[in-house]
């Protein structure tokens, strides 16, 4: 048995975080919120979550930034939008968590072999490269970072998508136009304020 | 009818029975479509779990050359659906962001207003061309196909455009139009269980498999949707989420697009079908006969 506080003091609580979330556009309305539960009612990956969305609400605007962004919740999101439409606050829940990501990135508190996290990354630089997602070689990339076993696994349908000829083992999707792609994506990056 | 079209990266690929479908019943009804030249991924939902800034670039690049062009878009991909309207929602909505983006833009000589409306075939195929002309081009009216209508999340919330963001109808109505029964099915714009089939199975697979059970439970022939995600998540992993859970549930899941062909009377391999991973040949034998 190992022996661990289990309740937060005031002092461990980071008020910089809380006030970071809620100024930016994903953010918005986060102290309206009312604690009704209708998100983590509504939400389907609730069951898997340690924190259900509601939770994550309440500790964000309170500031426990690393229970939040090291939660499982955050990479449980599924974007299904269900708790945004019905939150009588208004408050984009799914887009909060879509920010929760990439402050846990951000400030290293994602598990690094983590798949969703894998998947992120390979289809980001894969895209970055090339314009376009070619599924073949990010899928393979995502495979082998979580071990071979799996590659196996889905070896069978990755035979029957290359060949219904809805896959192609040739990276072949691109743009042309990627100088002004670099360009548009680098000055979005150079002008956050 | 002319449209600018926006394939996105799964319509080249995993989805190309949706763009083969989706082209032949447009020239079908007359809905004129030209693919936006040199468009680029819409960034998913891969992009703003990264890097918000580059996320919006990939978005605002594909709008505004479309804006140039003039037309109304058509995005068959809920998921590029979604994130180009968000997009143009931000942009319109919040002044610093809406700041960051143009200048941005201005730095690669783009631009764009907000102006250009993003729709979805579903939209367009029932709202703009209307029903009576879909009846019309029905040459082989779908007599006894019970079809499941799976809307998925994305083409309904967060911006619910076009129909209800929880209890829609557009595509049971397409359906009937057809000469199929659509089936009443509560978990219509239940989440299909996104990417998390592939990097969390043990909750991508639970979800896929309410579909599946109350699928077969329903008695419908074969289910359809209206994104490649929902599409292949419901089509590929059958066999392995029949073994899970000990109960037989394969059945076929078709684009909405190929089923709107079929009732056209539009070749089969024109229509992607024999590309399928559960073959639907045996069911429309049967229930077509």
């Amino acid at each position: 048995m190992k022996i661990e506080r289990k309740i937060v003091y005031e002092s461990d609580l980071d008020r910089n975080f809380a006030m970071e979330i809620a100024s930016i556009p994903e953010g918005e309305g986060l102290f309206e919120c009312i604690q009704c539960g209708t998100c983590s009612g509504t939400c389907p990956m609730s069951i898997y979550m340690d924190y259900t969305p509601r939770r994550i609400v309440a500790m964000t605007r309170e500031g426990f930034k690393k229970h939040v962004l090291t939660s499982f919740t955050i990479w449980l999101c599924s974007s299904c939008y269900s708790c945004t439409v019905r939150c009588p606050a208004g408050i984009k829940i799914t887009d909060l968590m879509y920010a929760l990501k990439r402050k846990a990135l951000e400030e290293g508190y994602a598990p690094k072999n983590f798949p969703v996290r894998v998947l992120a990354e390979t289809f980001f630089e894969h895209v970055q490269r090339k314009g376009r997602l070619n599924e073949f070689p990010v899928i393979m990339k995502l495979y082998m970072k979580s071990g071979p076993g799996k590659m196996l696994s889905m070896a069978p349908l990755g035979l029957k998508l290359l060949r219904t000829g809805r896959m192609s083992l040739r990276a072949k999707e691109e743009i042309e136009n990627k100088k002004e792609f670099r360009e548009l994506i680098k000055a979005m990056g150079v002008n956050k304020k | 009818m002319k449209y600018t079209y926006f394939p996105g990266c799964s319509l080249k690929g995993t989805a190309k029975p949706y763009e083969e479908s989706f082209l032949e019943i447009s020239k079908s009804l007359g809905i004129e479509i030209e693919e936006l030249p040199d468009w680029n991924c819409c960034g998913a939902t891969t992009y703003m779990a990264i890097d918000e800034g580059a996320a919006f670039g990939m978005a605002i690049r594909s709008l505004a050359r479309a804006e140039a062009i003039g037309k109304d878009m058509v995005v068959p991909c809920s998921n590029c659906y979604a994130v180009l309207n968000k997009t143009k929602d931000y942009f319109l909505k919040y002044p610093e962001l809406r700041e960051r983006m143009a200048s941005s833009l201005r730095e690669v000589g783009l631009s764009f207003e907000g102006k250009v409306s993003i729709k979805h075939p579903l939209d367009v195929i029932v709202n703009e061309v209307g029903l009576e002309k879909v009846k019309e081009c029905v040459k082989r009216p779908l007599k006894g196909l019970k079809v499941v209508p799976y809307y998925g999340c994305l083409v309904v919330r967060p911006y619910p455009i076009f129909d209800h963001p929880c209890y829609p109808t557009t595509l049971d109505r397409l359906i009937k139009s057809l000469g199929a029964e659509p089936v009443p099915y509560p978990l219509k714009t239940l989440c299909c269980g996104a990417s998390l089939t592939g990097t969390v199975e043990e909750a991508g697979y639970r979800i896929v498999y309410h579909h599946l059970r109350a699928s077969k439970k329903s008695g419908a022939h074969l289910i359809v949707t209206v994104c490649p995600l929902c599409q292949f998540n419901l089509e590929a992993y059958q066999d392995k989420i029949s073994k899970r859970y000990g109960e037989d549930l394969r059945i076929p899941v078709l684009f909405f697009t190929q089923l709107m062909g079929l009732a056209f009377g539009i070749d089969e391999e024109r229509l992607g079908l024999k590309r399928m991973i559960v073959s639907p040949q045996k069911v429309l034998e049967e229930v077509l006969a």
